[in-house]
């Protein structure tokens, strides 16, 4: 039955060849565990995608409860984490995942310069990995305002304090950031949710895409 | 040597991977698709009898009062207001009908349409209703207005959900 409907498809538009491309090739023998348990270091990559998925779709999820908006905000988190059903799991997932995430992109980033893996021809692929370092510490800032609790507003004062360091345009980034020059409320709030759930996973997404065509394209580093 | 039915090396990892596969991906996907139809699982809130109108006012003409009931709207709690057709029958027994039409769910007035002086019109498509709350067969209703659970204590009215006839 399966077969029959891909056969049917692949008839018509030969998708083939676009998963063949996609997911049929060899994988090395240096960077397979069953051949060399350290081999395991390369699992990190992998790792902090699955983790960006469980994000992403923790996240879109959460949003059908969660509303950014100073009265309400924490009355929906309170109440998606305590009656509705899995809501602790749910949230649970998002929270720790948002740590964790962190934890794999590190020991990613720590595989690739130890192993020398940055070096030509994959120096562009560590400026984007940077940049996907970049982007998920932004998510990981704009989302922690999201429940709006005291150690919530209170960590973003301090970040956006911090942002306020910055020579020259260091005012004028915290205010683009909180939306007031003093207030740190409801036009904060909000702003911090588009970024969160908006700009941040789709810049996300393109710089994946970008590190993964680039992989694709020049296949992983040679053994050490 | 490998026998017809036997499973090759190939298919085996193919079947572990699926299902290894498969049971993470489910144990991912259950807590999430769980919590999004929470709505659908959730039984509706029993709604309290509330007071509406001393029952000396209640005419044989239907009247419209108005009540207040407490919602709870997920976090969001707060008061909202009701009303009732609320008459007497023949037998002096009181009626309180639901204003909400069962086509499409406008709101119902009593005799608001010139033509047809002693039923419910509602205004969206010409659904009418005779005086009980039955609907009239060629408009486009196809139920009966909701009655209201209802109550009499210490003179007074008091009315809860609204239920199908
Ligand atoms: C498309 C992707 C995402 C969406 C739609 C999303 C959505 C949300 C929502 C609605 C909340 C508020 C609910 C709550 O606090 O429990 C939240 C919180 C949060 N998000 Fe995300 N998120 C996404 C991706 C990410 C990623 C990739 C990270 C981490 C790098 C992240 C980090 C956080 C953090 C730290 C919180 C605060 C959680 C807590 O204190 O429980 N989010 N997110
Ligand atoms: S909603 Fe009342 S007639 Fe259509």
């Amino acid at each position: 039955m399966l077969q029959k409907m891909y056969d049917w498809v692949d008839e018509r538009l030969d998708i083939t060849p676009m998963w063949r491309d996609i997911a049929d090739h060899e994988v090395p023998e240096h960077v397979n565990p069953a051949h060399h348990f350290s081999a395991f270091v390369y699992c990190f990559g992998g790792l902090t995608f699955f983790i960006t998925v469980i994000q992403i779709l923790s996240g879109m999820f959460l949003s059908m409860y969660y509303v950014p908006d100073i009265i309400n905000a924490y009355e929906s988190v309170y109440y998606l984490q305590n009656e509705v059903a899995f809501g602790v799991i749910v949230r649970g997932m998002h929270h720790w995942g948002a740590s964790l995430v962190i934890v794999m992109m590190f020991l990613h980033t720590l595989r690739v310069f130890f192993q020398g893996a940055y070096k030509k021809p994959r120096e562009l692929n560590w400026v984007v990995g940077v940049m996907i370092f970049g982007v998920m510490l932004g998510l990981g800032f704009t989302g922690y305002l999201l429940p709006w609790d005291m150690k919530a507003l209170f960590a973003t004062k301090v970040g956006l304090e911090i942002a306020q360091t910055v020579p020259v345009i260091g005012p004028a980034l915290k205010t683009l950031l909180a939306g007031d020059a003093t207030i740190i409320g409801a036009q904060t709030l909000t702003r911090f949710f588009a970024i969160h759930v908006f700009f941040l996973p789709g810049a996300l997404l393109g710089l994946m895409g970008a590190h993964f065509i680039m992989i694709r394209k020049q296949g992983i580093s040679g053994p050490l | 040597m490998a026998k017809k039915d036997d499973v090759s090396r190939r298919q085996f990892l193919n079947y572990t991977l699926t299902g290894v596969g498969g049971f993470m991906a489910a144990g991912m996907l259950l807590p999430m698709v769980r919590f999004a139809i929470d709505p659908i699982m959730k039984e509706g809130a029993k709604q309290d009898m509330v007071p509406v109108v001393e029952v000396s006012k209640v005419t044989e003409k239907p009247q419209r009062f108005t009540f207040e009931i407490e919602q709870k709207d997920g976090w969001y709690e707060s008061k909202v207001t009701q009303a009732a057709w609320v008459y007497k029958d023949k037998n002096g027994d009181i009626v309180a009908l639901s204003p909400i039409c069962k086509h499409l769910g406008c709101t119902v007035d009593w005799a608001a349409s010139p033509a047809h002086p002693n039923q419910f019109y509602c205004p969206c498509h010409g659904g009418r209703y005779e005086k009980d709350g039955t609907n009239i067969k060629g408009t486009p209703p196809l139920a009966p207005l909701d009655v209201y659970k209802k109550e009499v204590k210490d003179g007074k009215l008091y009315l809860g959900q609204a239920v199908p006839q």
